[in-house]
């Protein structure tokens, strides 16, 4: 829809399309929306559901209309303006005063959330900290992922890993936090070499269904080993971390020794803390790390594996160090997963959240930092706010739940986001070694976890 | 040697699921070089269709068993395709030509939507249906120190390995002389030529999809009769061993996807008869890392060839 002239017969054709959706539509959720199977006496029951599946076709109908007119097939689309790039030079502004502000916020955040929302500052700072850890391993896997290249869809068995070493520890030999965490990144990137070693000639695809079906089978041993791991009862009562040797208790504890009156938000703005210096270390980490031979030759082997072999770079090593050191983020991040909730069973580590991080780098831009937060804030924060949507009970009756809508949502904005940025939100890139000039370059010039 | 051969039939009936589902994998892995993660939920959508048409034809009136049978796998398969075409339009082709990470999201995203729609809508309990074709034959007999024991072929077991048989040598047809088939194959040996040529490749890439879920709405109409109960989580599972499969027999390759599926069919039941049934899945997958690590080509496929 180019001309310049009106489209006389835009409405026409709107309607048709439309038509054609609905018909889809109803085609589709003719099975799923008109008829419902339940156990009933004596086997399954057929209930029919003519009303919803009629209104779910026509919600179609209108909103594929309403698409049609004003966002697709207008003269002048909506989505053309979305593409235009505000200015490059404004943008990087923006980009240059992002990361301090940002950082600034999650510095003072629990202060910032006490001061303005005091009646439901321990919601919401539970809230921030779950942000963090995705955060963190975010920034865990974008090492494996945006910086090496390595399709990796089981870094939730690392993250498990972290999270059962401390757990065992804390439950065989009584280690506290802080003991055990070292030892938990330690661990995790032990797994991540005696993972990585096998299968780092493998490449692209291949590479992720193999990382995956080792997730999988790190689940199912944690799920059936029940003498050692609990089995699917879990290991509970994993002790809190102590704040220099204090207790966040009632008494005899942090509060009492600094002579503060005694208040439980204490705990989680220390986890709170906790979770953001982790966090900021490894982004510290990946950030030096790039600039450090090893970290050249993660990019250079992203780029191309061939030209690295050839100028002498041991591409196993260089693999498997990115392995291992996402993976000992994972493992820290684990840890304090563990330490977080004080419960863990393999019911938290499914392919399920390793998508969830996966999704989280790449819908940020793969190997871009400030990318990671954005998703994160995004999608976990939005999957955490749609559990308050209890108003909607009221509009559309006692019986609708929308908390179940949480997941079918997060789905489709993954979809949604893909589909609108490809390479993520973050679209443009910091080269991490330049010639004369340092200027950023469009995320489509680099190479991303395409595992040549 | 009973017990051998009844886990034998066991492990082919199971294999042929597999290799029904491993087949939708195989084939849009070689078209456009993508995993289908929401193939899996694609074989659940199947198995629930095939549930509610089942329940619709009997609720309706129709009394003939094998009319029933017929009716609810055609009936499955049309909508299914529709599932399947419908994905492909809305979260793959989009990204074609994008950079490969972005359809392994959409598709992982797709996976998570089908599933929490089939929750929604259906409820999250499983859907146990009584067995439906019952009787066997016995086609051995043999006496161990615990008593008799015989081998089992039962008519549900026949149907299954029929049906996939039938299938199969229909589908290598379909590839090998008609028209779609000589231009899903040159699709999958170069996209630009083939275009260049007149090839529609749009239209043969939906199609593939369309095949894919076809034949993975019979596998979940089989995984359904054969099991009796099913959930919206079946997917996961079931397409994670099919995509094993197709990598077992070398991805990419019809022969290979489903030798590959009776192979991991035979290991997960002769794993479970023999060994532990907790660790079955655990062997499945050592499986796919083991071929993938040594034979990366798998059982059929061709070699790749590295291009500097």
């Amino acid at each position: 829809m180019t001309s310049a002239a009106p489209h006389p017969s835009l409405l026409a054709e709107s309607v048709k399309d439309a038509a054609v959706a609905a018909f889809l539509a109803a085609v589709l959720g003719f099975f799923f929306f008109a008829l419902r199977t339940d156990i009933g006496t004596g086997g399954l029951d057929l209930t029919y559901r003519w009303g919803l599946w009629f209104t779910a076709t026509a919600i179609v109908f209108a909103v594929r209309l309403a698409l049609n007119l004003l966002v697709f097939k207008t003269r002048n689309p909506v989505t053309q303006h979305i593409k235009i790039t505000a200015s490059e030079s404004t943008l990087s502004g923006i980009g240059r005063v992002l990361g301090p502000v940002l950082l600034i916020v999650a510095a003072t955040l629990p202060f910032l959330v006490m001061w303005l929302f005091p009646n439901r500052d321990r919601q919401f700072i539970d809230l921030a900290i779950l942000i963090m850890t995705y955060v963190m391993l975010g920034w865990g896997l974008n090492i494996v992922v945006g910086l090496a290249g390595l399709l990796d869809l089981g870094y939730v068995a690392f993250y498990a890993v972290g999270a059962y070493s401390f757990a065992l520890m804390a439950q065989y030999f009584g280690f506290g936090f802080w003991m055990a965490l070292p030892l938990a990144g330690l661990l995790a990137a032990m797994w991540g070499v005696i993972l990585g070693f096998p299968v780092l000639r493998l490449r692209g695809d291949y590479l992720a269904i193999v990382t995956l079906a080792f997730g999988e089978i790190i689940r199912v041993v944690l799920l059936n080993w029940y003498e050692f791991t609990g089995g699917p009862d879990g290991i509970s009562g994993i002790p809190k971390p102590s704040f220099f040797g204090l207790e966040f208790s009632r008494t005899g504890g942090f509060a009492e020794f600094f002579g503060l009156p005694y208040d439980s938000i204490h705990r989680f703005v220390y986890l709170y803390y906790i979770i953001l210096l982790l966090a900021l270390i490894t982004n510290f980490v990946t950030l030096r790390l790039r600039r450090l031979p090893i970290g050249r030759a993660w990019e250079a082997l992203r780029e191309d594996e061939i030209a690295c072999r050839s100028l002498g770079i041991n591409t196993t090593n260089t693999k498997l160090t990115a392995f291992a050191i996402g993976a000992m983020f994972g493992g820290f991040a684990g840890s304090f997963f563990a330490t977080r909730q004080g419960f863990i069973s393999p019911e938290s580590f499914t392919f399920l959240e390793s998508a969830i991080i996966l999704a989280i780098v790449v819908l940020g831009g793969l190997g871009s930092q400030i990318g990671v937060v954005i998703a994160s804030v995004v999608m976990i924060g939005g999957i955490e706010l749609l559990r308050n949507l209890g108003f909607l009970k009221e509009i559309f009756g006692p019986d609708f739940e929308p908390t179940q809508y949480r997941m079918l949502i997060f789905g489709l904005a993954m979809v949604l986001i893909m589909v609108w940025k490809p390479r993520g939100i973050i679209s443009s890139r910091n080269p991490s070694a330049v010639y004369k000039e340092r200027k950023k370059i469009g995320s489509d010039m680099v190479a991303q976890g395409e595992g040549h | 040697m009973e017990y051998f051969v009844q886990q034998l039939i066991n492990g082919l009936t199971l294999g042929s699921i597999y290799g029904l589902i491993a087949i939708g994998y195989t084939m849009v892995y070689g078209i456009i070089g993508m995993i289908n993660f929401a193939h899996g939920d694609i074989f659940m959508i199947g198995s629930f269709i095939a549930l509610a048409t089942f329940l619709a034809l009997v609720a309706i009136g129709i009394t003939a068993l094998p009319l029933i049978l017929l009716l609810t796998l055609l009936i499955a398969m049309l909508f299914t395709s529709a599932w399947g075409w419908t994905v492909e339009r809305m979260a793959y082709r989009p990204l074609r030509g994008s950079f490969r990470l972005a359809p392994l999201i959409t598709a992982i995203g797709m996976s998570i939507v089908l599933q929490n729609f089939v929750q929604i809508t259906q409820g999250a309990r499983v859907k146990p249906l009584q067995p439906q074709i019952q009787g066997g034959i016995t086609i051995m007999e043999g006496v161990t120190e615990n008593g008799t024991i015989a081998v089992q072929l039962s008519f549900m077991q026949m149907i299954i390995i029929s049906t996939t048989l039938a299938l199969m040598i229909g589908f290598s047809l379909l590839i090998s002389k008609t028209p779609l088939g000589r231009a899903q194959r040159a699709c999958e040996q170069d996209q630009k030529m083939a275009a260049l040529l007149g090839v529609n490749v749009d239209r043969t890439i939906s199609l593939t999809f369309v095949m894919g879920a076809a034949l993975a709405a019979v596998a979940g109409f089989m995984f359904l009769l054969l099991y009796g109960v099913i959930d919206f989580y079946i997917g996961f599972l079931a397409g994670v061993k099919a995509f094993t499969a197709a990598v077992l027999g070398g991805i990419g390759s019809l022969p290979g996807a489903m030798l590959g599926g009776l192979l991991i069919g035979l290991i997960e039941v002769f794993w479970s008869g023999y060994f532990t049934v907790e660790y079955k899945d655990v062997a499945a997958f050592s499986i796919l890392a083991i071929v993938l690590i040594f034979m990366p080509s798998g059982l059929l496929g061709k070699p790749e060839v590295e291009k500097v």
